[in-house]
C-alpha cells in the first residue's frame, strides 16, 4: 500500500514538473530562445493567485483573470524585448532573462514583501480520502494531476492535429520557408512565447495552495525544471512528459529507499540518461 | 578652533591658507577624539531578501535599546555603520571586512544566517574585534570557535530542541520519528531533542532528512504514515515550515501522530499556516503572553516607536543593546580596556522581556525555554519547558575571567 501511495506521490509530483516544464521546451525548442525568466512566470503565477485570491475570494474566478494578465504580460516583453534577441548569441539571452530574473524578484519584494504566504485551497477541494489508517491523500493533489493531463492533451491535440500547430512545427524546423509562404511567423511566435509562460504562471497558480507563495521560489524550481527539458530532449513535449514523470519518481522513491542520495538522485539519472542519449530522450530533429 | 593661529595675509598664498585650514582639522578631530568620539557599531545583518524582515526587527530592538538610554551607551554616542549582508556566507568575509578594516567599527553586531554568522566569527577571531550575534544558532560560534571577544544574545539550536525531548516522552510518547533539512540548524536541532528525548527514556525510532532548502515533504509523510509513530518532531523554518505543516495536515496525519517542532516551525508564519498551525506545540526562548511587566513594557515602547508588534527577532535586538550597554558602562565607554570589557558582559545580568538571562563560560545565553502552543495567530506560552538551560557548549574551552 505504501509503494502504491509512494508511486502516487511521485507522479503527482511529475505531473507538476511537465505542465511547468513544457513551457520551457516549447518556447526554446520552437523559437530557440533559452528563457532563464520561466521560473519568475511560476513565481508571478502563485503571487497572482495569492493576490487574486483574496481580492475575488474565489479561486475559479482568479484563473481566468490571471491566465489573461500573464499572456498580455508575455506577449509585451516578447514584443519588446526577446523579439530583440532571437538572430543573437545565446548568452544575450541569457544575459535579458538573467536581468528579468532580478527585476521580477524586486517587484515581487515591493509589492508583496518578503514574507511566507498560504493560498487556501478551494472549499469544493478541500477534503481528504482515506487511504490507511494514518494516512489519507488530499483531492486538490488529484486536482492538480488530473488538471496537468488535460493540458498535455490539449497541447499534444492542437501541436499534433490542428493548423495552427502544423504552422508552429513548421516554424521551428525553417522559419524563412514559413515566412515566404505568407505567414506571419513573428506573430506566431509572439503567441507561442506567451503560452509558454502562461503555462508556467498556470503551474505555479495551481501549486500555490500546496506549496504557499515565498520569495526565490521560482529560482528554486528552474533548475529542476531544466533537469526534465535536458533528460526529455530539447523541443520535445513528449519528451518533457516522460522526464517529468521519471524525475517526479525517482525522487519521490529516491527520498524513501536511498535518503543518503535523494539530493542527487535526480541528477545520476540525468548524468545517466546523457551518457546513454547525449541529445536527450526524444530530440527533436 | 580659535587657538590655531592662521592670518591670510594675501590672496596669492593660497598654499599657505590651505595648509592653515588642514592644520585647523586636524587639530579638530584630535580635540573631539578628547572630548569622547562617537563609538562605531557596525551591524551587519540582511537587509534584503529572506531575511530581510528578521534583519530590520532586530535592528529595530537594538535601537530602541540605545534610545531608551538616551542614545548613549556608556557615556557616548553611537555611530552606526550598515551593511546588508544578503544572507549570502560567500560574500561574508569581505562584508565583515568593509566594517573592521574600513570602517574601524569597535563593535559588530551580526548575524540572522548561520553561515554568515560564522564568516563573522572567523574575521572576530583573526581581529579581536568584539562580536555579539543577536540571531543566529550555529554551535560552533559558542562552541568549537568560541573566543573571549565573541558573545551571543540568542539561543543555540540545541537549546531550542533538547527541553522538548523531556515534553515528549513525559506525555508516554516514546518512539518518535525526525524529519528535518539536512544541515547544520536542522541536525543541531534533532541533535538537541534526540538527547533530550533518550535522556527522559524515549528513542528516536527513525531519523528523515530532505534536502535544503528543498520543500517536497509527500513521501516522507507517507513514510511517517506507514511507521506510526507515537509522535514527530521536526525543525524547519520560513517556508518550508509553511508547506511542511499545511502538507502533515494535508496528508491526514494532523490529529493521528501528534506533530512537536522547534519553535521556529510556527514563528512568523501562522497567518500563511492558518487552520492547519492550530494546536501545534513547540518550544522557543520567546512567545506570545509573557505576563510580566518587563515584557508589557518592551511591547508597549516597541509598537509605540514602530510599527507593528514585535517578534523574538526584535527581543533579540533588544538584548544585544542591553548586553552592550552593560559591558560599555562598566568600563565608561572605553572599547580599547577590552579585558575589563569582555569582564563586564560576562558578568552582565539581561533582564530581558524573555525573562532574565546570563551568559554561560561560552557567552551563550542561560535561559528559560518555554513551551508555547498555537491558538490563533499567537504562539501562547503554556510553561516552562527547561528554567536555565544551558548549552553545552562542545569544544569550548574557554573558562569565565
Amino acid at each position: 500500500m505504501e509503494f502504491f501511495i509512494q508511486l502516487l506521490n511521485g507522479i503527482q509530483y511529475g505531473l507538476l514538473l511537465f505542465l511547468l516544464a513544457s513551457g520551457l521546451t516549447l518556447i526554446f525548442g520552437i523559437m530557440g530562445v533559452l528563457n532563464l525568466a520561466h521560473g519568475s512566470f511560476y513565481m508571478v503565477g502563485a503571487y497572482l493567485a495569492y493576490w487574486l485570491a483574496r481580492q475575488t475570494g474565489n479561486m475559479w474566478l482568479a484563473i481566468p483573470l490571471e491566465l489573461a494578465i500573464v499572456f498580455i504580460i508575455g506577449l509585451i516583453l516578447e514584443s519588446t524585448l526577446y523579439a530583440r534577441l532571437y538572430h543573437r548569441d545565446h548568452l544575450h539571452q541569457v544575459l535579458l532573462s538573467f536581468g528579468l530574473i532580478l527585476i521580477f524578484e524586486e517587484l515581487r519584494s515591493i509589492f508583496f514583501g518578503d514574507d511566507v504566504h498560504g493560498v487556501p485551497v478551494p472549499e469544493s477541494l478541500k477534503h481528504s480520502i482515506p487511504l490507511t489508517s494514518t494516512l489519507s491523500y488530499p483531492v486538490y493533489r488529484l486536482f492538480i494531476s488530473a488538471t496537468c493531463l488535460a493540458v498535455a492533451g490539449a497541447m499534444y491535440l492542437v501541436i499534433q492535429k490542428t493548423k495552427i500547430g502544423m504552422t508552429i512545427r513548421a516554424g521551428s524546423t525553417n522559419r524563412e520557408m514559413v515566412q515566404s509562404l505568407g505567414i506571419n511567423i513573428k506573430l506566431v511566435y509572439r503567441w507561442v512565447f506567451a503560452f509558454g509562460v502562461t503555462l508556467a504562471a498556470f503551474a505555479g497558480m495551481i501549486a500555490a495552495p500546496v506549496s504557499s507563495v515565498y520569495p526565490g521560489m521560482g529560482s528554486q524550481i528552474l533548475i529542476i525544471c531544466f533537469v526534465v527539458v535536458v533528460i526529455g530532449g530539447i523541443g520535445s513535449i513528449k519528451g518533457a512528459m516522460v522526464a517529468a514523470l521519471m524525475i517526479g519518481i525517482v525522487d519521490t522513491l529516491g527520498q524513501v529507499l536511498l535518503p543518503e542520495f535523494s539530493g542527487v538522485a535526480v541528477y545520476l539519472l540525468m548524468a545517466a540518461v546523457l551518457l546513454w542519449r547525449p541529445q536527450g530522450l526524444f530530440k527533436v530533429a | 578652533m580659535a587657538t590655531t593661529p592662521c592670518r591670510f595675509g594675501s590672496r596669492r598664498d593660497f598654499l599657505k591658507a590651505a595648509g592653515c585650514l588642514t592644520t585647523g582639522a586636524l587639530f579638530h578631530h584630535r580635540l573631539a577624539w578628547a572630548q569622547g568620539s562617537k563609538l562605531k557599531i557596525g551591524l551587519m545583518l540582511p537587509y534584503t531578501g529572506t531575511y530581510a524582515a528578521l534583519g530590520n526587527a532586530i535592528t529595530n530592538g537594538f535601537k530602541l535599546a540605545v534610545a531608551e538610554r538616551g542614545g548613549k551607551l556608556g557615556g557616548r554616542e553611537l555611530e552606526y555603520f550598515t551593511v546588508d549582508d544578503e544572507s549570502d556566507p560567500s560574500k561574508a568575509p569581505e562584508n565583515t571586512n568593509k566594517l573592521v578594516q574600513r570602517d574601524k567599527v569597535d563593535v559588530l553586531v551580526g548575524t540572522v544566517h548561520s553561515g554568515v554568522a560564522l564568516g563573522m566569527v572567523k574575521i572576530a577571531r583573526e581581529t579581536g574585534t568584539l562580536l555579539i550575534i543577536p540571531n543566529a544558532g550555529a554551535a560552533a560560534a559558542t562552541g568549537e570557535l568560541c573566543a573571549p571577544n565573541i558573545f551571543r544574545t540568542s539561543f543555540t539550536n540545541w537549546q531550542t530542541g533538547y527541553p522538548m525531548g523531556k515534553v515528549v516522552a513525559d506525555r508516554g510518547l516514546k518512539n518518535i520519528v525526525t524529519i528535518t533539512w539536512k544541515y547544520a540548524a536542522g541536525e543541531e536541532s534533532v541533535g538537541g531533542f534526540s538527547e533530550g528525548l533518550s535522556k527522559a527514556g524515549g528513542k528516536v525510532v527513525k531519523e528523515l532528512w530532505v534536502p535544503f532548502p528543498q520543500v517536497e515533504f509527500q513521501a516522507l509523510l507517507t513514510q511517517i504514515g506507514s511507521l506510526k509513530p507515537d509522535a514527530v518532531y521536526t525543525f524547519f523554518a520560513g517556508a518550508g515550515a509553511v508547506k511542511f505543516v499545511k502538507d502533515y495536515a494535508a496528508a491526514g496525519l494532523k490529529g493521528k501522530i501528534p506533530l512537536f517542532g522547534s519553535g521556529f516551525l510556527t514563528d512568523g508564519v501562522l497567518e500563511a499556516q492558518g487552520e492547519a498551525a492550530q494546536g501545534l506545540e513547540t518550544t522557543l526562548h520567546y512567545g506570545d503572553g509573557i505576563e510580566t511587566p518587563r515584557n508589557k513594557s518592551f511591547r508597549e515602547a516597541y509598537s509605540k516607536a514602530y510599527k507593528g508588534e514585535p517578534d523574538v527577532y526584535a527581543v533579540q535586538g533588544y538584548d544585544t543593546g542591553l548586553l552592550l550597554a552593560a559591558g560599555l558602562e562598566a568600563v565608561r565607554g572605553d572599547v580599547n580596556k577590552k579585558s575589563e570589557l569582555v569582564a563586564a558582559l560576562e558578568k552582565a545580568h539581561i533582564d530581558s522581556p524573555r525573562g532574565a538571562w546570563t551568559l554561560s563560560k561560552a557567552h551563550n545565553p542561560i535561559q528559560d525555554i518555554y513551551l508555547r502552543k498555537v491558538v490563533g495567530t499567537q504562539n501562547k506560552v503554556t510553561s516552562v519547558a527547561h528554567k536555565a538551560l544551558e548549552d553545552p557548549a562542545r569544544g569550548c574551552s574557554m573558562k569565565k575571567t
